[in-house]
């Protein structure tokens, strides 16, 4: 078998399935990871106190267990108590949980940033605390949290490969069967390398995109 | 209701932080188109006093009425209707950061009053207009100067038909050649007939305008009277010393 049918029959359409999976994973994982982020740390700055405990029990829970374990919980642990996850679905909880945890660490910090004068200005105009943290705090934090639930989804994208783990084939996994079946290690894990580089580059010019969008007087980040 | 109903009576305002009582049982009253000005050194509890008039504070002792209504801060609806109808103005300003000028005032006829956006934004640009920033509806806080933002602050109170108005230092915060701009729209104000309570350490101003001076110190009124009268024949020597050196401060006639 050459070297070029190999690559154009086996190789390129395996990972390319594998690419589309990835893709399935990251996206809603990512999506679902930051507003549940934003959720966690609101509760934590602005929640009554037994919300507030919960929220940080939560982000100590999922930053502290390590990602693969907690697939393996999602995925092997639940059917014990009768709850069945696709290798899919098992994924994307344990992604987005996890995700969530990160980006409640950088919203926190951008929440406990904004002055406490802009709440009491909402407050003093007839707003109610969840309007004032919606419609002032929220939309100044973000702008401040914006690089490190960047980085975030950046680590999203690579840490996805773990799903293979729970048998959800998807990048890393097929090219782990590819390179199995054809020995061709190197070419293979070559290629996979790649294409996660172009996503991540991909998403980082996204992200930057998104950043200049959002960039207000008195929000820009200056390069001294 | 009668023109004897005052707009703002505050019984026996007390608050502790810790175990320091910052206010003692304040109480005052006052009646419409009535300005009242609080002087008093640093400390005092003046910022804490209009605070818990506005009830951004709780404060753990007293009551308060509105028009002769009791305010049921226990009521989360009565809270939020309470300081939507009491103006307040912050010695630093507190603009909406990420607002430009035109939104800043906007946002809370939107999400409080509920006006439909065009209606909102006309209603905002009306109060822009009084305070002469029009031409800077579109910039935001970072590109306005101190005296600037305090205008905005103040269009943005005055577009929620305040009842009343608290105003806490509003000019302590800007350049010296700022709060001459800041003054002639608190000035105006009161010529509008606004209620209004204001704290300030600028006594010679403040005495122009009001209608009563109200001095205080550890967190008690220690002595209330016309302008004239504190600032000159003041029965208690506490507040002629103060009124002294606050005229000499700040280069006013006292
Ligand atoms: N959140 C708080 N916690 C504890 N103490 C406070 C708090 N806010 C104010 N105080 C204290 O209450 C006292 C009164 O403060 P307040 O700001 O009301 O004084 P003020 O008369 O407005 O003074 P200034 O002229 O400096 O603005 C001060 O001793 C201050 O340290
Ligand atoms: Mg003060």
């Amino acid at each position: 078998m050459g070297e070029w049918f190999y690559l154009e029959h086996e190789m390129l359409p395996a990972l390319l399935r594998g690419l589309w999976v990835s893709l399935g994973l990251i996206a809603p994982a990512a999506a679902a990871g930051l507003v549940l982020g934003i959720g966690v740390a609101s509760a934590r700055v602005y929640g009554a106190r037994p919300l507030r405990s919960l929220a940080s029990i939560y982000t100590v829970l999922f930053r502290g267990v390590p990602l693969v374990v907690q697939l393996f919980i999602w995925y092997f642990g639940l059917p014990h108590v009768g709850v069945y996850l696709s290798p899919y679905i098992a994924s994307v909880v344990a992604f987005s949980l996890c995700s969530a945890a990160y980006h409640s660490e950088y919203i926190r910090g951008a929440l406990l940033s904004i002055k406490r004068g802009q709440m009491q200005a909402a407050l003093a105009l007839g707003f109610t605390r969840f309007q004032g943290i919606r419609s002032i705090i929220l939309p100044q934090a973000l702008r401040r949290a914006l690089p490190g639930c960047g980085n975030e989804i950046i680590y999203l994208i690579k840490y996805s490969s773990l799903a293979y783990m729970v048998t959800c084939i998807e990048l890393t996994g097929e090219a782990k069967i590819l390179a199995s079946h054809s020995f061709k290690y190197t070419e293979v894990f070559l290629v996979v390398g790649v294409l996660y580089l172009a996503m991540v580059s991909i998403a980082g010019r996204v992200l930057g995109a998104v950043e200049a969008r959002l960039s207000l007087p008195g929000f820009e980040r200056h390069r001294l | 209701m009668t023109a004897a109903v005052p707009i703002l009576r505050a019984e026996g305002i007390s608050k502790n932080y810790g175990s320091k009582a910052i206010l003692k049982e304040v109480s005052l009253a006052l009646d419409r188109g009535e300005v009242k000005v609080l002087i008093g050194p640093s400390g005092a509890g003046k910022s804490t006093l209009l605070q818990c008039l506005n009830l951004l504070v709780m404060p753990d002792a007293g009551r308060i009425w509105l028009e002769g209504r009791e305010v049921d801060r226990s009521r989360r609806k009565g809270l939020y209707g309470y300081r939507r109808q009491v103006g307040m103005i912050f010695q630093d300003f507190n603009l909406f950061d990420h607002l430009n000028a035109l939104e800043n005032v906007r946002i809370a006829l939107v999400r409080v009053k509920k006006m439909d956006r065009d209606a909102a934004r006309e209603r905002a640009m009306n109060e822009l207009a009084k305070v002469g920033l029009q031409d800077h509806a579109d910039k935001y806080p970072a590109q306005l100067s101190g005296g600037q933002k305090q205008r905005v602050s103040i269009a943005r109170a005055l577009a929620m038909d305040p009842k009343i108005m608290l105003l806490d230092e509003p000019t302590s915060a800007l350049d010296p050649e700022l709060i001459g701009e800041v003054m002639i729209v608190i000035r105006d104000l009161v010529q509008a007939g606004m209620t209004m309570i204001m704290a300030t350490h600028q006594i010679g101003f403040a005495a122009t305008l009001a209608d009563e001076m109200i001095f205080m110190e550890d967190g008690a009124v220690i002595e209330a009277g016309p302008p004239a009268k504190l600032m000159t024949a003041a029965e208690c020597e506490r507040t002629r010393a103060f009124c002294s050196k606050i005229g000499e401060l700040y280069g006013e006639s006292a």
